[in-house]
């Protein structure tokens, strides 16, 4: 007989149905038991909960540098907190009265009130970071203060302060729109929270878990006892984060960094892509954050002319200038259009004629003709406005997309901008409307200049490339993002001499006197200036060496700088510093150059659509100066 | 062949949509917390899954119990391969943090294959034991399905997530007892389970062997089945306590806890005890829908999945709390009735395999959350936010539909 006649299915159903209603039954007889016959034990516990969870806070990890320097540390502080009570207004009670010891205004009691009433089962932080003076006052009157705790708390340090400002950040206690996001869903209300730089990016595991433990508080809030050996959970301190900073570098160029200027070094390894110093001046001292910063300095550092909050590393963009012109030549080697040693039909007479306008070189009175190597050296403005031209707009715009000139280096920070070139030509149709302009356009972009704006770490990240064997590796700071595939796609050859060239710009060209050491290291690099509407121009450089295989990249960009050979010799002095090469020479060198001042772009079109259309002011201080790059005024 | 929308069972389609509704509002209400978090909105996101679970449902309804069963080993053979994947290259996620449960790709979480791998289970142990069409009478006839089980249980106590290879375990032994494996067989079978938790005590173990001993010379076994059962109960004696030095340390105190809460009231303890406090003060008729104040404080741990029950008990009181129960019961006995009349041993099967499965995440879940049952967080059905868990629960409503209907189409009456 099959297993599956009626007769026994119909068996095996009604001990199957037994089984499910006796244990529905058994389930409803234990809440009947839990909700009605044990009601008001429950009930009191509820309403009381008398086991109140004190947070322990984890020691956040520790950041250090290549060689295992501090950059953020932990110093032991006391904070002092007071255990909810059983309503508000003893609460407020006791505020009032605590006030004269721990100075606390009536606006600052009202605000730990507003705390309380969105957590009244956590201790009300009252002084985030206690002096001993005031802990042992406080501890003398503990008496007529129910429920005051005083626990020692790690404080974060950052030992180089301002040096190191924007690469580390600061700290702070969680706002109320970051707990609503999922990835701080674990951080408690009032817990720290990176709150800029590496702080924040690896905030995960620089964090760690907070731990509890628990006391057993009366209905005054006075704490009756501990919970017992068994009610902790010890706290895991965050992960140390171990950066690839060279501190001892960074510090240097803190040093010998313009005092006063603001502007960007940013220092990179180009065979790994490892950041090895990223200092922007003026920076701002991450310790005045911590355990809530003062509102005068805020204040103050927000309605700064320079914005110091602001890191001019990846949050800035600055037309490239003249630095751009590798690119250019570049794209140009890849496609075959030329040699280094092509010329090209019209020599430099200081200017060239295209159509009706007549765009200068920087120099007035011409270079004559040149080959590429040397119109690199001497950055030539009319070589490259016809080398753009036989490039064409096309392969440009196309060539510098896929090169990452219109996208972000992801390198592990948060905040990084995208750098602005245009996608298409079609990015003209929209912003002027179709056959509404000429490929002139392609002349301001063929030296660095028009609807291009790069922020420094992307124009370094290019840098990189021509350093190395030609492929991408995206800077990092920790972890490096992924695998890249961009790449230059040149020859060997035509690397080394785009190299020879960037060579000759130090040595001869437009940065001579910047890079000598004794003849020991040759430095490669190349100049930049942009134009800027707001005062004089920004200045650029980016060199790397040694020449033959380079060991290091340097790019600087100081604002309002005039023109880039005045940058050349502080990135020279760094790669020297970080070569272990004597600088002292080129300290004492006086540098007076030709000016490598780009002209200013020509007006090509009528009336260029509103300046938002490519240059988005920065995010943090709102009110910061666009570099919009060539834009004039319209007239 | 004309599928009317009369001719659907009116019994399981009303339960059913009576447990959706009442588990997403449950839902919305447990996002409902005094200190905002991303559970406010995430009852959106269930709405979204109830969309999806319906479309299951219809799916199902239109495939055929031939078709389906002629899918089942690649639905099997799919749902083994995933859960290695998981295994290889698994996230942890949400409530499950620690365990890798979640298969993602690119960074998006897409689920948890443990779900949807039951039911392949239930699948295929129906198309294996129907095929016999003869009750398994031998230890040895069981180790077929023994082992269509076992794989995916053993897969996912690595991940490791207990809860759900305990699911598996209650759903071979269902089914087995649905195709007519005898009793005693099937005590025989779980036998060694016994001794790995009686092992913790030397003298209940020894009394155990004693019984299975007596036990053995009546029911009069195979020599070598006898030998094998006791040599794995004295195998279980042996290596209980160094399996136990095995378990993750939340695994023993959430075992631990259950044994006795207040052992630790911080940690694993504190869900029960908070589970507890919030089921017990609600009473009669509870704090109200959406003013629990465990719930609103933020004292009930993760009260969107695993603990969303004490969500019920706190604000809809003891009435909520019968109500809810009475709804799931209903659901799991009107399957079995399903099971019972259908048309081929393949669509009962099928039928039984689903309701064990949803029987035990509801005795399970709601038994944790008065500490009636150890903690396992598997998830409560139509309650519990959860994509994977309501879609498998979709799939399994729209088999049964299809079978109900088949037996209706085929003029089934009472017997």
């Amino acid at each position: 007989m099959s297993a599956f006649h009626p007769h026994l299915l119909q068996r095996r159903l009604r001990l199957s149905r037994t089984v499910v209603l006796g244990a529905g039954a058994a389930l409803v007889l234990v809440f009947f038991r839990t909700q009605i016959l044990d009601h008001s034990k429950y009930q009191l516990q509820s309403e009381t909960n008398r086991l109140r969870p004190i947070p322990l806070p984890a020691p956040r990890g520790i950041i250090t540098d290549r060689n295992g320097k501090i950059l953020a540390e932990n110093l032991t502080g006391y904070t002092v907190s007071l255990l909810p009570a059983a309503d508000e207004d003893s609460l407020r009670a006791t505020l009032r009265r605590i006030a004269s010891i721990v100075r606390l205004d009536s606006l600052a009691i009202e605000r730990l009130l507003i705390k309380y009433r969105r957590t009244p089962y956590l201790p009300v932080t009252v002084l985030p970071s206690a002096t001993f003076e005031v802990v042992s006052a406080l501890e003398e009157r503990r008496l007529i203060f129910p429920g005051l705790l005083i626990q020692p708390e790690p404080r974060r340090h950052y030992p180089d302060s301002s040096l190191v400002a924007h690469l580390v950040g600061y700290v702070g206690e969680i706002t109320e729109t970051e707990r609503a996001q999922r990835r701080f869903a674990s951080v408690r209300l009032g817990g720290l929270l990176g709150k800029g730089g590496l702080e924040r990016q690896y905030d995960d595991s620089l964090r760690g878990a907070d731990g509890v433990r628990f006391v057993e508080v009366s209905a005054l809030g006075h704490v009756v006892r501990e919970g017992g050996a068994a009610s902790r959970l010890p706290p895991v301190p965050g992960r140390a984060v171990h950066t690839t900073i060279d501190l001892e570098l960074q510090r240097y160029i803190a040093q010998i960094f313009p005092a006063g200027q603001r502007g960007a070094v940013l220092a990179l390894n180009p065979n790994t892509g490892e950041i090895l110093a990223l200092y922007s001046a003026p920076g701002f001292d991450p310790n005045a954050f911590v355990g809530g910063v003062d509102p005068d300095y805020w204040r103050r550092l927000n309605v700064s002319e320079a914005h110091p909050l602001f890191d001019r590393t990846i949050q800035a963009r600055y037309p490239p200038g003249s630095t751009w012109k590798l690119a250019l030549a570049a794209m140009a080697l890849r496609h075959g259009v030329v040699t280094l040693r092509s010329r090209m039909p019209i020599p430099c007479r200081g200017g060239l004629q295209y159509g009706n306008r007549f765009f200068r070189c920087w120099s007035a009175q011409g270079h004559g003709d040149l080959v590429l190597a040397d119109a690199i050296a001497q950055s030539c403005d009319v070589y490259f406005y016809q080398l753009g031209l036989k490039l064409g707009l096309t392969s440009l715009l196309e060539d510098a997309t896929g090169l990452g000139f219109h996208s972000r280096t992801g390198i592990d920070l948060p905040g990084e901008i995208t750098s602005e070139f245009p996608g298409g030509t079609d990015y003209y149709d929209r912003a002027y409307g179709p056959r509404r302009w000429t490929s002139a356009v392609t002349l301001n972009l063929a030296i660095g200049q028009g609807e291009n704006a790069q922020t420094l770490v992307n124009m370094v990240r290019f840098y990189q490339m021509l350093a190395s064997d030609g492929r991408a590796r995206p800077p990092y700071l920790v972890h490096p993002a992924g695998g890249s595939t961009v790449s230059l796609g040149l020859a060997p050859d035509q690397l080394a001499g785009l190299r020879q060239a960037m060579i000759s710009v130090v040595e001869r060209g437009t940065a001579r006197g910047a890079g000598r050491f004794g003849g020991s290291v040759a430095i490669a690099g190349k100049t930049g200036t942009a134009q800027n509407p707001h005062g004089p121009a920004h200045g650029w450089f980016i060199g790397f060496a040694p020449a033959e295989k380079p060991e290091i990249v340097v790019g600087a960009i100081v604002e309002f700088a005039r023109e880039g050979p005045y940058v050349a010799p502080l990135v020279t002095r760094v790669i020297g510093h970080y070569l272990g090469v004597d600088t002292t020479l080129a300290s004492k060198i006086r540098i007076v150059l030709p000016t490598d001042t780009a002209p200013h772009a020509m007006q090509i079109l009528p009336g260029i659509p509103g300046e938002d259309s490519t240059i988005v002011p920065p995010i943090l201080p709102p009110s910061l100066p666009p570099d919009s790059g060539n834009a004039p005024p319209p007239q | 062949m004309r599928l009317r929308l009369s001719e659907i069972d009116r019994p399981l389609t009303a339960v059913v949509l009576a447990l959706a509704v009442y588990g997403l509002a449950t839902l919305y209400s447990a996002g409902q917390t005094d200190v905002p978090t991303f559970v406010a909105t995430i009852w959106q996101k269930q709405l979204i899954w109830l969309g999806v679970g319906a479309a299951a449902v219809v799916l199902m309804f239109r495939t055929s119990p031939r078709l389906l069963e002629w899918a089942t080993p690649s639905a099997y053979g799919i749902g083994v391969v995933v859960l290695l994947l998981t295994l290889a290259a698994g996230t942890g996620a949400g409530t499950a943090a620690s365990e890798r449960s979640w298969i993602a790709i690119g960074g998006v979480r897409l689920g948890q294959p443990a779900e949807l791998a039951k039911l392949a289970v239930v699948l295929m142990l129906a198309r294996w034991l129907a095929e016999r069409r003869e009750a398994p009478a031998t230890l040895r006839d069981l180790l077929p399905p023994c082992l269509i089980a076992g794989l995916p249980t053993l897969l996912v106590a690595k991940q490791p997530d207990l809860g759900s290879a305990i699911v598996f375990i209650t759903i071979l032994f269902a089914m087995l007892y649905w195709a007519g494996t005898k009793p005693s067989l099937l005590l025989l079978l779980g036998s060694p389970v016994i001794g790995l938790v009686l092992a913790f005590s030397t003298v209940a173990w020894g009394a155990w062997i004693i019984v299975l001993f007596a036990l053995l010379l009546w029911w009069r076994p195979y020599v070598w089945e006898g030998l094998a059962v006791m040599l794995a109960n004295v195998i279980m004696g042996v290596v209980a306590v160094p399996f136990w030095r095995r378990l993750a340390p939340y695994q023993q105190n959430r075992l631990l806890a259950f044994l006795n809460p207040e052992v630790d009231p911080r940690a694993t303890g504190w869900h029960v005890i908070q589970s507890k406090i919030a089921i017990g003060s609600g009473g009669f008729l509870g704090q109200g829908f959406m003013h629990g104040p465990q719930k609103r404080l933020a004292f009930l741990p993760a009260q969107h999945t695993d603990f969303i029950f004490p969500v019920v008990g706190e604000e809809l009181g003891f009435v909520g709390v019968v109500v809810a129960l009475a709804l799931l019961i209903a659901l799991v006995l009107i399957l079995l009735r399903i099971a019972r009349r259908a048309t081929d041993p393949y669509s009962s099967l099928c039928v039984f395999g689903i309701a064990g499965m949803l029987f035990t995440h509801i005795i399970e879940n709601v038994g944790m959350t008065v500490n009636l049952l150890p903690i396992t967080g598997i998830p409560l059905p139509f309650f519990s936010y959860g994509g994977s868990f309501l879609l498998a629960c979709s799939v399994g409503v729209g088999i049964s539909l299809r079978v109900a209907w088949e037996s209706r189409q085929s003029g089934y009456a009472e017997l």
